[in-house]
């Protein structure tokens, strides 16, 4: 019995999962163009994997999806990094003042929880159609993820690393800068993974609601048209595109966060 | 800590410089009050805290402190953790390092130099934490239980290595502990604190041990087997008061 299942457990250890992740999604799409193809599902609305895969090669080899591709990644990596930046600052500034917390404490809780997609037309007509509307729509939904893991984030430093500093000599403002601000990165990278979705979600929904160009605006006009093969093939690039962001976000973290212990080693400690 | 809570009154303690002292007592009886108070950490509510004759306020920065617990930067490398204070008085970095560098040697941490602390063992941790203390050279050096979470053997090894570090350059100590033992084969002199609430010093003794020490061949001596009977006898009922008599 024992040898058995210790010999199980090593055979899943040993054989990886991504071949059955493919498999998965061959099956998904087999089963999407058998259904659409019997028309027990009608095309018109569920669209056909296969024209949907043409539209996605067509525009790759032509290179007709590049500059619209490239202006929502543009406005999402901006989107986080000035949310990121804000959410930072205003999380530092916050966690360590509890005085000013507590006076915006009613204005943050209502931007919060504020549906702040809304504000994407009123953005529209401030910034225009281009590029800034978009990335402040995703600068509204980065900031708060942000803001609220680096606020509560403040409050857990150790307080015994924070004396071991004062002892060490450190000022106000090295405290800042060398336990609460590295304490923070932590805090930033836990929420990055969400942080980066936001600023995508902010980018296409953005384009969506008003633009001239970008895989949201893409989107809307196949929409426009019911070209309901062309609006899959638009999904399907934005969701291969956040994976992408999804894996450079954890090629970053690894490298940044190589400080911290995994899981690995933490089972490895004793 | 509550803020009503008494843990010292009417405590006078007076360390001179160059001798190393040990504070022994039940626990919750204000050993770390003390030491933090010494420290700067804690302001007192009453009395004053003298540092070399003059009167201190706030951070008391000819002293190093030794944590009971990890209190190294999780970020910074063995090597980055000692330079820190250095870095924090504005020295070069690359000097700043260097003088890190022999300080690892010192404390034997030489190969483990780019290791992060959750890398090391604990006894790794206390010798780069040892390190990062001494490597600013402060005249007097608080220690709040420093080995307390090492195991016995590393805790004798690092007994006997803070005795050679502080043979090597005499400041004074003061060294809280609930471990006797340690306290004797440490220290100059041991000072017994009464349980808390409101605790305060009720017992001095002179160590008069000859030096340099071996913590594990000075436990034979006969003359530590007799301070350790003198000194548990005043100890032990203010164990016994700490927990109640519990134990009756």
């Amino acid at each position: 019995m024992d040898t058995r299942s210790s010999e199980r457990r090593t055979s899943t250890r040993e054989s990886p999962l991504w071949p059955w992740q493919v498999l998965l999604l061959l099956g998904l799409f087999v089963l999407w163009h058998v259904l659409t193809r019997t028309e027990i599902l009608p095309p018109f609305f569920f669209g056909e994997p296969l024209q949907v895969l043409a539209r996605i090669w067509d525009w790759f080899s032509t290179g007709r999806i590049l500059p619209h591709l490239g202006v929502t990644l543009l406005e999402t990596l901006l989107a986080f990094l000035l949310g990121t930046v804000l959410g930072l600052a205003a999380g530092l500034w916050l966690g360590l003042s509890p005085r000013a917390a507590r006076l915006l404490d009613p204005y943050i809780t209502a931007f919060n929880s504020m549906p702040r997609v809304i504000l994407a037309p009123i953005f529209a007509v401030w910034f225009g159609l281009g590029i800034w509307s978009k990335v402040l729509l995703g600068v509204t939904l980065v900031f708060f993820i942000v803001f609220f893991s680096v606020y509560h984030g403040v409050r857990e430093v150790s307080p015994v690393l924070l004396d071991n500093a004062r002892m060490l000599g450190a000022s106000r403002m090295q405290l800042l800068r060398h336990v609460y601000l590295p304490s923070a990165m932590g805090w930033v990278f836990a929420s990055l993974h969400t942080s980066v979705g936001m600023a995508f979600v902010g980018a296409v929904v953005g384009e969506y609601l008003g633009s001239a160009r970008g895989v949201g605006y893409l989107i809307l006009q196949a929409e426009g048209v019911f070209d309901v093969n062309t609006v899959f093939a638009g999904v399907i690039v934005l969701t291969l595109a956040a994976l992408l962001l999804d894996r450079l976000v954890t090629l970053l973290e690894r490298r940044l966060m190589s400080w911290r212990p995994n899981a690995q080693d933490r089972g490895a400690r004793s | 800590m509550r803020a009503d809570y008494t843990a010292v009154r009417a405590a006078s303690l007076r360390v001179l410089d160059g001798e190393f002292v040990s504070l022994v007592g039940p626990t919750g009886c204000g050993k770390s009050t003390l030491l933090n108070l010494a420290a700067g950490l804690q302001a007192p509510t009453e009395g004053e805290v003298r540092i070399f004759g003059t009167p201190s306020s706030g951070l008391n920065a000819s002293a190093g402190y030794l944590f009971q617990t990890d209190a190294l930067f999780p970020w910074r490398t063995a090597l980055d953790n000692v330079a820190i204070g250095l870095e924090l008085r504005g020295v070069v970095r690359e000097q700043a390092r260097e003088r890190a560098r022999e300080w690892l040697q010192r404390v034997g941490l030489a190969a483990h130099a780019t290791k992060y602390p959750h890398e090391m063992s604990g006894g790794m941790r206390k010798r780069a934490a040892l390190a990062q203390m001494l490597i600013l050279e402060p005249r007097m050096l608080l220690m709040d239980e420093p080995f307390s979470a090492l195991d016995v053997q590393t805790r004798q090894l690092m007994e006997n290595e803070l005795l050679g570090l502080w043979a090597q350059a005499r400041r004074c100590v003061l060294f809280v502990t609930h471990d006797l033992e340690e306290a004797i084969a440490l220290s100059n002199r041991v000072v017994v604190l009464s349980a808390g609430p409101a605790s305060h010093p009720i017992a001095e003794y002179e160590v008069d041990l000859p030096r340099p020490r071996d913590v594990q061949e000075i436990a034979m001596h006969p003359r530590f087997v007799e301070l350790h009977r003198a000194i548990w006898s005043a100890l032990k009922q203010e164990v016994m008061k700490a927990h109640g008599h519990a134990f009756l």
